[in-house]
């Protein structure tokens, strides 16, 4: 019992959010553009988190980066073509669409398009199945089997 | 005969096991650098030996140079060490150390302790540079040739077997080619 409830307890846990230091922001909108960014670009170190969620030393870098590019008037985009130029498509976890992306952001719509097709052909195959076509001598005998029942 | 229908679970089956097996063995930590074939980023920045003289990129034009970025508190940096000393030893190529997030003391000591196979070494001690250069997991190599341009980027620890078979092979032809 004591296991069950520590196990229910351990599962309702909240992932604790990394310790961020806080960069003061005079104008709002600045600030929005960078939650936006920090949420946006991929911890390199610990791949799976993005800068804002991660404490590694890397990612803090990155935040100050952000930061000041945007105190120094630097726009969202030039901020993302900063870091693309340093660490790749893979630093952005939405990559701007291009030929080296173009089969992550395809790729889905691919495989789903591949199932309804699957899915159509094997409907129809079951279609096919249901309207067997028998030969003449064969309804014969059919009739012949249906009509005898159960005498035998 | 065997329908082929019946075979595709095992043909699909065998498509996804090599998919896999080759997922298994690609490292995910090795990202392909956007770098590759670019000028090699401009710095300046604090000798290690001699911290009033700075060292830039330009100073470096004309020469085929390693930049080994490396640190202190790096545990990896400490198993590639001994390969970088061979290589000093052959004297083919000259080899920046790119001392990374790390104090000027700890990096003199690791040097005197393990042995010191850079020609210079550089600090860089807020990581700017590093971002420069999109390192993200120290130890990392850039071979640069002679007009300034990054040719490889070899992401970790150099292992053994590395020098002969990749850098090497690399550095005498890109000393060949002319300035």
């Amino acid at each position: 019992m004591i296991k069950i409830m520590a196990l229910v307890l351990s599962l309702l846990a909240l992932p604790l959010p990394a310790v961020v230091e806080y960069h003061p922001f005079e104008d709002p909108e600045k600030e929005q553009t960078y939650q936006t960014l920090i949420s946006e670009l991929r911890c390199l170190v610990c791949q799976n988190q993005t800068i804002a969620d991660s404490n590694a030393d890397l990612a803090k870098d990155l935040r100050q980066q952000v930061y000041e590019m945007l105190q120094h008037g630097k726009s969202q985009q030039e901020v993302v073509d900063f870091m693309t130029q340093r660490y790749g498509d893979f630093v952005m976890y939405r990559p701007a669409f291009s030929i080296k992306t173009g089969l992550l952001w395809l790729g889905p719509i691919v495989f789903l398009l591949i199932g309804i097709f699957i899915v159509v052909m094997l409907a129809r195959q079951k279609k096919a199945t249901r309207q067997i076509e028998l030969a003449p001598k064969q309804q014969i005998r059919l009739n012949e089997i249906l009509q005898q029942g159960d005498e035998e | 005969m065997l329908k082929l229908k019946y075979l595709l679970p095992l043909v699909f089956f065998m498509v996804m096991a090599i998919f896999l097996a080759i997922g298994l063995r690609l490292n995910p930590k090795d990202i392909p650098s956007p770098l590759i074939d670019k000028p090699a980023p401009a710095f300046s920045l604090p000798i290690l030996a001699t911290p009033e003289k700075n060292l830039t990129a330009e100073d470096l034009k004309g020469r085929v140079w390693l930049l080994n970025v490396w640190a202190s508190w790096c545990v990896s940096c400490r198993q590639e060490h001994p390969l970088l000393l061979e290589l000093a030893k052959l004297n083919v190529v000259t080899i920046v150390g790119l001392n990374y997030k790390d104090e000027a003391s700890a990096a003199n000591q690791w040097l005197a302790q393990l042995g010191n196979p850079y020609n210079v070494s550089i600090m860089d001690k807020d990581g700017r540079v590093g971002i420069d250069y999109g390192v993200y997991g120290v130890p990392e190599t850039f071979v640069v040739d002679k007009r300034g341009i990054i040719r490889y980027k070899h992401t970790g620890p150099v292992e053994p077997g590395d020098i002969e078979q990749l850098f090497l092979p690399l550095l005498k032809k890109l000393v060949e080619e002319p300035a």
